[in-house]
């Protein structure tokens, strides 16, 4: 009975999410996928759960002491003193920390095989849910960090990239269970060295010899790359609009021959994808912003945007975020001037700023590079908080689900032993959807019997082999 | 009487005008080796610590450095480094790291030091004042990382260095601080990264990857039979040297190899696996040398060895990934607090120019996950200098010791603790670098 309304409930949330997806899903047949693996996945989530005795970091209203309700996937309550449900699960926190679940917002963890397209400079035809790995051991060392959802984004070797995603980090779930719901689509771009390297014969970091040259090799050649998609774009777009117009009007007619390269870019018009664009330079930031102007459209983030605070005033007054690192310098040529103190001149001038790892160890203590933009540049606790956890959510347009304690927002919470804006905490319990992903002491003490499950499939492959093979004569 | 006047007279003179002496009055002083100290005074003279304690008086007109609300700790000690060798990772050009060469101890990373690097100004406001910094991380000679030459075995000679002077030669604590061995490994050497299969499964795979294993094992014992080889050379050239053997003819490479066959330098040596960490070991009683272990990935029966011989080791980046896949999440993260229950002696690095300044925040996430608070702190000040040969000089806030010194509003590991003084053998270091210059430009745009 309980089975029949968790399938229901479940079915007429995908059947939205569907709608809402069908709309920008030019096949439909990914709206019919998630539909039958999300009946498939459906949380077991009927379960109520209690935070108690925590010191709560609510990110949008203040710290408190208190509990934390926790039904049907949902935070139900917050407050000091709360009604309890009888028959609730019941985590003491004893006085330890909760704080939403972290956000990263450039993360290339769970992808499975090489995460560059290089072969072309405008790749917006391939996709990350393509890809997606979800046994990749990466997601449950990012859960074991804190980390609840990410921001699956290509490599940086395409002025205009692949198709982004946005996973939680349900460890255990497939490919189609990992996937935020709803959240909206993005896509990759990139400016600087890494487009351009292609076109360089001498190549650079990581650069591979090429047969022959790309182009572009130049942040000339990257702004060209990306107005002559657009250019593209925007008339197939005009195309789409005038038959759309015409078949409203009652004519029959047939429709203009569907381009996987432009959809995305036709979306970006429409302002139903997201623009991610990695990027170092002011330059090249100041670049991107006019030619969006000059297309109208917007770019959501600036991804590690290292010299963002040299153009904080272009960025705010565009309504873009950004996403950057907290400390990374020196590593190529374009990091020379980037400072550890990007995060607080950004966020002064009004830009919405997060904290992204792009790496698979960094993204375990997201918590620390938010300590960092106190550290450098005095950012309030609060707002360096939201750099790892609301900002984030705002940047990924899913901050109406995610990136602060309140009630009606999805119950991602971690458990911090300690005030975890220092590099001396660490995370003891992680939930997503009101589900418990993570026990640090679960893990610890289940460390033995999996040791000895592994060696017992290691003696058996030994077995296995010696009575494949021969013994081997002595002196052979 | 007119006489004694004038000679403190110009004696305040003489204080007020040398800028390695002065006194920091109202400190809680966190020595290292001591317990903490509320409320004391530091007596600085000639760049040295002369005096400590609650009831020194400051000779009238001498400097002072009100420290009240603040705390004293020595200046810490990366002992994993290649600062000054390497501006920029990805420019060929401005990395001096990875020399050609397979035994190539006559290098000194000490000459190649570019004292007006940025990464020594960045590395200082975070209160590191000292650093090991090596002829290579590791790999390949020829550039290291840019591909070519062969993988060295001996990449040349350490140097401690101060992180701040006019020269390398003013930088210098400890030329020669060690001579660096990569020692050849089946999987990967010193550092993280290497392969995500341990040698126990990799041992199962038939197929190529099984065929790689056979080939890796076999250059493997080639690379340990050609280090035999170079020991005995020198061991043979050291006896023709002290013979006076007819014809003998100076080796600069064998030169520099007797410091370490005399005992006077150690050996450091890179090795990941607990395997590779055994046989290195094995090599070092065999050679009958002094060695530091570099950068291993994981302890395990070796972390018995390394007590039993009093090998002290140098623990590379906390903050990295777990060795393999299987391996728990947090294995980095506990590999201090292994070492620490093993009672093997221990310092931190980084090994990566980029990250050096993160150096107290990696001793504090080893806190997080079990390592004795004490002990971290240790392993960024005292042992490292005790580990190069300078603990009588460095790592901790001692009478007679250069004045290493950061002045934080809080504990010195902790990642919201401001740093407002920082002295190197006394002399006040600017908290400002191309950064905070950049910082203060475009706050004011």
């Amino acid at each position: 009975m309980t089975k029949l309304k968790i399938c229901r409930r479940d079915r007429s949330l995908t059947v939205a999410a569907r709608n809402r997806r069908q709309s920008r899903d030019p096949q439909g047949a990914v709206g019919a996928l998630l539909l039958a693996a999300s009946i498939a996945i459906a949380p077991l989530s009927a379960q109520t759960t209690v935070i108690r005795n925590a010191t709560i970091m609510t990110v949008t209203k203040g710290t408190l002491k208190g509990s934390i309700v926790v039904k049907d996937g949902k935070i139900a309550e917050v407050g000091e003193k709360v009604m309890e449900p009888a028959g609730a699960k019941v985590i003491d926190a004893g006085g330890q920390y909760v704080i939403p679940g972290i956000i990263d917002c450039h993360s290339h963890i769970a992808v499975d095989g090489s995460v560059n397209e290089g072969s072309v400079s405008v790749s917006s035809m391939v996709d990350i849910k393509d890809v997606i790995n979800p046994e990749d051991i990466a997601i449950f060392r990012a859960l074991a960090g804190g980390v609840t959802t990410a921001n699956i984004l290509h490599g940086s070797a395409n002025a205009i990239g692949g198709q982004t995603l946005v996973l939680k980090m349900r460890w255990g779930k497939d490919a189609q269970g990992l996937i935020f719901e709803g959240a909206m689509p993005g896509i990759k771009f990139a400016l600087g060295e890494n487009p351009k390297r292609a076109g360089n014969p001498q190549g650079g970091r990581g650069a591979t010899v090429v047969a022959e040259a790309r182009y572009p090799a130049t942040r000339m050649g990257i702004e060209d790359t990306i107005r002559q998609a657009f250019n593209e774009a925007k008339a197939y777009k005009a195309e789409w609009d005038t038959y759309n117009a015409k078949v409203a009007g009652g004519e029959h007619l047939i429709p203009p021959r569907k381009d996987l390269k432009l959809e995305p870019l036709k979306e970006i018009l429409e302002g139903k994808r997201y623009i991610h664009a990695h990027c170092y330079r002011a330059d090249e930031i100041l670049m991107l912003i006019r030619v969006a102007d000059d297309y109208g459209f917007k770019i959501r983030t600036f991804q590690h945007v290292l010299e963002g605070y040299k153009v904080a005033k272009e960025i705010a007054a565009h309504g873009a975020g950004a996403s950057t690192f907290s400390d990374w310098f020196n590593f190529k040529v374009e990091a020379i001037d980037a400072i550890p103190y990007n995060a607080a001149i950004m966020q002064k001038y009004g830009v919405v700023v997060s904290m992204n790892s792009d790496d698979a160890e960094l993204m375990r203590h997201l918590n620390t590079e938010a300590g960092k933009a106190m550290r450098y540049g005095g950012v309030s606790e609060t707002e360096a908080l939201a750099m790892v956890t609301l900002n984030p959510a705002k940047q990924l347009g899913i901050d109406n689900r995610v990136g602060s304690i309140e009630t009606g927002k999805d119950a991602d919470l971690v458990i911090y032993d300690k005030y975890p804006l220092s590099d001396f905490a660490k995370v003891q319990k992680v939930l997503i959807d009101g589900n418990l992903y993570f026990d640090r002491d679960q893990d610890v003490t289940g460390r033995a019997a999996r040791q000895a499950e592994k060696q017992k499939l290691l003696d058996k492959e030994k077995q296995n082999q010696q009575r494949q093979q021969p013994p081997r004569r002595p002196g052979a | 009487m007119k006489s004694l006047a004038i000679l403190m007279g110009c004696a305040v003179a003489a204080w007020a005008a040398s800028n390695d002496t002065f006194v920091i009055r109202n400190a809680d002083v966190y020595p290292v080796t001591g317990a903490e100290m509320k409320g004391v005074s530091v007596l600085v003279q000639d760049g040295k610590i002369a005096d400590i304690g609650a009831k020194i008086v400051a000779p009238k007109g001498m400097r002072v450095v009100d420290a009240k609300g603040l705390r004293v700790y020595p200046g810490m000690i990366d002992s994993g480094t290649e600062l000054g060798l390497e501006e920029i990772t990805s420019v060929r050009e401005s990395v001096d790291t990875g020399e050609l060469g397979e035994f190539m101890p006559q290098l000194r990373a000490l000459v190649a030091v570019n004292p007006g690097s940025e990464h020594f100004g960045v590395v200082r406001v975070n209160g590191i004042t000292s650093v090991m910094t090596f002829p290579s991380t590791g790999g390949r000679g020829g550039g290291g990382r840019f591909g070519g030459g062969e993988q060295q075995l001996i990449s040349g000679q350490a140097a401690l260095i101060h992180t701040d002077g006019w020269t390398w030669e003013d930088m210098a604590v400890e030329r020669t601080a060690a001579m660096h061995l990569l020692f050849p490994s089946i999987a990967g050497r010193g550092g993280r990264g290497g392969s995500p299969i341990p040698d126990s499964v990799l041992e199962l795979i038939s197929g190529t990857a099984g065929a790689s294993y056979t080939q890796a094992r076999r250059t493997y014992e080639q690379q340990i039979a050609k280090l035999n080889d170079f020991f005995d050379q020198a061991h043979q050239y050291q006896k023709e040297r002290a013979a006076h053997a007819p014809g003998f003819k100076t080796d600069l490479k064998m030169e520099a190899m007797i410091p370490v066959l005399d005992g006077k330098v150690p050996m450091a040596v890179s090795a990941g696996r607990a395997s590779a960490i055994h046989d290195a070991i094995a090599f070092a009683d065999k050679q009958n040398i002094k060695i530091v272990l570099l950068q291993p990935r994981e302890l395990g029966k070796a972390a018995a060895e390394l007590k039993a011989k009093n090998i002290p080791v140098i623990l590379g980046r906390v903050l990295a990934l777990p060795e393999t896949e299987d391996d728990a999440y947090d294995q980095a993260f506990t590999l201090p607090v292994e070492a620490y229950k093993a009672g093997v002696k221990f310092a931190f690095g980084t090994f990566d120019n980029e990250f050096v300044r993160n150096l107290p925040f990696e001793a504090a996430t080893a806190v997080a996950f079990g390592l004795p608070y004490d002990e971290a702190l240790k392993a960024v000040t005292i042992n490292p200098a005790q580990i190069w040969g300078v603990g009588n000089e460095l790592g901790s806030v001692e009478k007679g010791k250069w004045a290493d010194l950061v002045i934080a509003t809080g504990d010195l590991l902790e990642i919201q603790t401001g740093i407002k003084h920082l002295y190197i053998k006394g002399k006040e270091v600017e908290l400002t670098n191309k950064q905070t210059r950049l910082y203060e430009k475009y706050m004011a745009r």
